[in-house]
């Protein structure tokens, strides 16, 4: 490796003497960013926004960070994990590039991260599998949007002591999103004096809601934690079959998503959601990428179009640390895990020693305001932690957040 | 006990939106034997067609009619130019079906982007309606009237008419019914851009349900499969009591046995497939 630098600084400084006119800048090959999103396929709704965050970013940022060029190399994984691995491998050893951003899915993921940490390459991700930054970390990993259960342990919180709810049912897609959601929401809110009665795992492909609507019963809230275009029809079936009327709903940043705002009739209006992001959030930088993803593209960004564009951010201020330099991959990896931002487009956040966000979570209600839909925000938790308030050590000691973790007390 | 009777009053609703949806499959599978995969899409294209033109301001039983056209028109195309050279190839038929699916899917990304659209239920169908002790979705009782009406048409016309009675001698035997002089080949297009109408239509009626987004295509193709598997192909019925039996089970099912929710439906298509192949109303043993 020496070696090779020294080559090449011995043929950048020969070809500066010879030709003297040449700009010494042109030594310096640009810093190579590797895409990772799904344009294809039925994830590409949340991977055609996160590639838009990242356009808007580097667009605002003229595709110069820390002085240095950026090259962005964008690749579809379709969404699968066979696809990821054939991605991450192209990015790395053909591509070489400096730094991955995504991929969306966690068990994308899950399929590259042992090979990313094997070849040092820091790896930005919003997939939100818990263990990535907790028993299983990846040391080249930075997570900067929020673990699964991060945003669902306040929601725990604010769903016993400001909602007063004493007895929940939970729906969610049947995967480990969907039990890290949960299990996030019933632990806090458990410990705060609620309590879960019923756990309900539709399969992801499920067409009608109706056979685990029809279920609830003896209630009064119902917590659910869809993703994807679940939402749309579970929301939808809820308010037909009248149990809407009945319990409050809430959900987690997913289920009601700014981006999703516009496919939301008024059957979601009332809901309560936990985000780490929200486009109501008054910070300057906020308002320039909300108008701006207005402008170009037509549509309120949500969690992964705001989630790209603070990846970008993250890397701008760990180049700036390391003087864009990015040969030294701990250096790097480093330099990223200790940024610290206060106007980002969801405020101000850092990383713990984990490489994991510690930031606001926002509680929002959804409501139609001068006809539009909008999730207005009414609490705001700052400093959350992926261990919310417990110790790291006991949280750590307990098994990751699963189907029958917690169990459902009898 | 309510409960009971909002599952029994949405497993009929639930039937009658898989009768719609499996019905052309059935027709298309029973005389044409293409195991026409892209089924799914064409359910798919039919509520993007119909969505496009209720933002429009169309009518909603107009845009339902005319997403039919329009998906019948699509499957007229795909039958002539592709399918029709792969008569008897089923292996080619499956993959040639399946990429095409793909390529529908990743086209309806392109236009409509990937965002689910929800639809609304027409004007004066959006509320809910008492039955006994329970409430049930207006919309949702009126596919099942929708689902009656269809199965009487296509009845009708399979039975009582010249056109069907030719339908009805190309599924029983192709090889005579072109010795007596009717043009097969003629009505196999007749017969898959009708299939494909049907579909079409089926996916405007299941909108205000289900909405639109990239990957119904997916959840719906194995429904359909389940259904005519169950009640046999190329048969009205089979179709009929098929999508009613998963209706019930779907409902029953999911609430009576939460862990078997992946394969409660799998279990009596495999029951049939090892003891009656033909399905319960075939006239085929494949």
């Amino acid at each position: 490796m020496a070696f090779t630098l020294d080559r090449r600084a011995f043929l950048a400084g020969a070809a500066a003497a010879a030709l003297p006119c040449a700009p010494a800048i042109a030594a310096a090959p640009p810093v190579r960013i590797g895409l990772m999103t799904v344009k294809t396929g039925p994830l590409a709704q949340g991977g055609i926004q996160m590639e838009q965050g990242f356009t808007l970013f580097l667009k605002h940022r003229n595709s110069t960070l820390a002085g240095r060029e950026v090259e962005l190399i964008v690749a579809d994984t379709g969404g699968n994990p066979a696809g990821a691995k054939t991605k991450a491998q192209e990015l790395i050893e053909r591509d070489k590039v400096d730094f991955i951003v995504g991929p969306l899915a966690a068990f994308e993921l899950l399929a590259i991260t042992n090979y990313v940490e094997q070849h040092k390459v820091p790896m930005l991700s919003l997939a939100a599998a818990d263990d990535m930054t907790q028993r299983k970390p990846n040391a080249f990993f930075v997570r900067a949007s929020a673990t699964s259960s991060q945003c669902t342990h306040p929601l725990g919180d604010y769903a016993a002591k400001e909602m007063k709810l004493k007895r929940v049912a939970t729906i969610s897609e049947d995967f480990a999103f969907g039990y890290e959601q949960i299990g996030g929401f019933q632990q806090v809110f458990e410990d705060s004096g609620g309590r879960i009665v019923m756990k309900l795992w539709p399969p992801l492909n499920t067409a009608d809601f109706t056979p685990f609507i029809s279920q609830f019963a003896g209630i009064d809230g119902v917590m659910n934690g869809f993703a994807g275009s679940n939402p749309i029809k579970f929301n939808q079936q809820y308010a037909e079959l009248g149990a809407k009327a009945k319990w409050p709903i809430l959900g987690g940043w997913t289920a009601y998503d700014d981006a999703l705002l516009k496919s939301f009739g008024d059957d979601a209006v009332g809901a309560i959601s936990a985000a780490w992001y929200s486009s109501e959030i008054d910070t300057p930088s906020n308002k320039r990428f909300v108008a701006d993803i207005l402008k170009e593209y037509g549509n309120i960004p949500g969690g992964y179009a705001a989630g790209l564009y603070i990846n970008g951010m993250c890397i701008e201020a760990a180049l700036k640390k390391t003087g864009g330099k990015t040969e030294d991959r701990q250096a790097l990896i480093a330099a990223l895990r200790a940024v610290s931002l206060t106007d980002t487009p969801r405020g101000p956040f850092h990383f713990d020693h984990l490489g994991n966000v510690v930031g606001t979570v926002f509680i929002r209600r959804l409501e139609r305001k001068n006809g539009k839909l909008v999730n207005t925000i009414i609490k705001t938790y700052p400093n959350v932690s992926q261990f919310w308030t417990y110790d790291e050590k006991e949280y750590l000691a307990k098994p990751v957040y699963s189907r029958d973790y917690p169990p459902l007390k009898s | 006990m309510s409960q009971w009777l909002l599952l029994g009053v949405n497993s009929v609703s639930l039937g009658g939106l898989l009768f719609l949806l499996s019905a052309g499959f059935s027709l298309i599978f029973g005389l044409m034997r293409i195991p026409n995969l892209t089924h799914g899409s064409f359910f798919m294209l039919g509520a993007y067609f119909g969505v496009t033109l209720l933002q429009l301001g169309w009518n909603f039983w107009l845009a339902a009619l005319v997403a039919a056209v329009g998906i019948a028109a699509v499957g007229g195309v795909i039958e002539r130019l592709l399918l029709r050279r792969l008569a008897g190839q089923e292996l080619a038929q499956v993959l040639v079906t399946l990429g095409l699916s793909f390529m529908i899917a990743d086209l309806c990304l392109m236009v409509w982007g990937g965002d689910p659209i929800p639809f609304d239920a027409p004007p004066g169908l959006r509320g809910a309606l008492p039955i006994a002790s329970i409430v049930f979705p207006t919309y949702r009782l009126v596919v099942v009237v929708i689902a009656v009406v269809i199965a009487a048409a296509l009845w009708l016309l399979l039975e009582r008419t010249r056109l069907g009675a030719m339908i009805r001698a190309g599924v029983d035997d192709e090889a005579m019914a072109r010795v007596t002089g009717i043009r097969v080949s003629r009505i196999f297009t007749i017969v898959f851009c009708l299939g494909a109408a049907v579909a079409g239509f089926a996916g405007v009626i299941g909108g205000p349900i289900l909405s639109v987004y990239p990957g119904l295509d997916g959840d719906m193709l194995p429904l359909a499969l389940i259904v005519v598997i169950l009640g046999g192909t190329g048969s009205l019925l089979g179709a009929l009591l098929g999508s009613l039996i998963i209706g019930f089970l779907y409902n029953y099912g999911q609430v009576l046995f939460p862990e078997l929710a992946y394969i409660i439906l799998f279990l009596p298509m495999l029951l049939i497939l090892l003891f009656r192949p033909q399905g319960l109303f075939g006239r085929h043993v494949p």
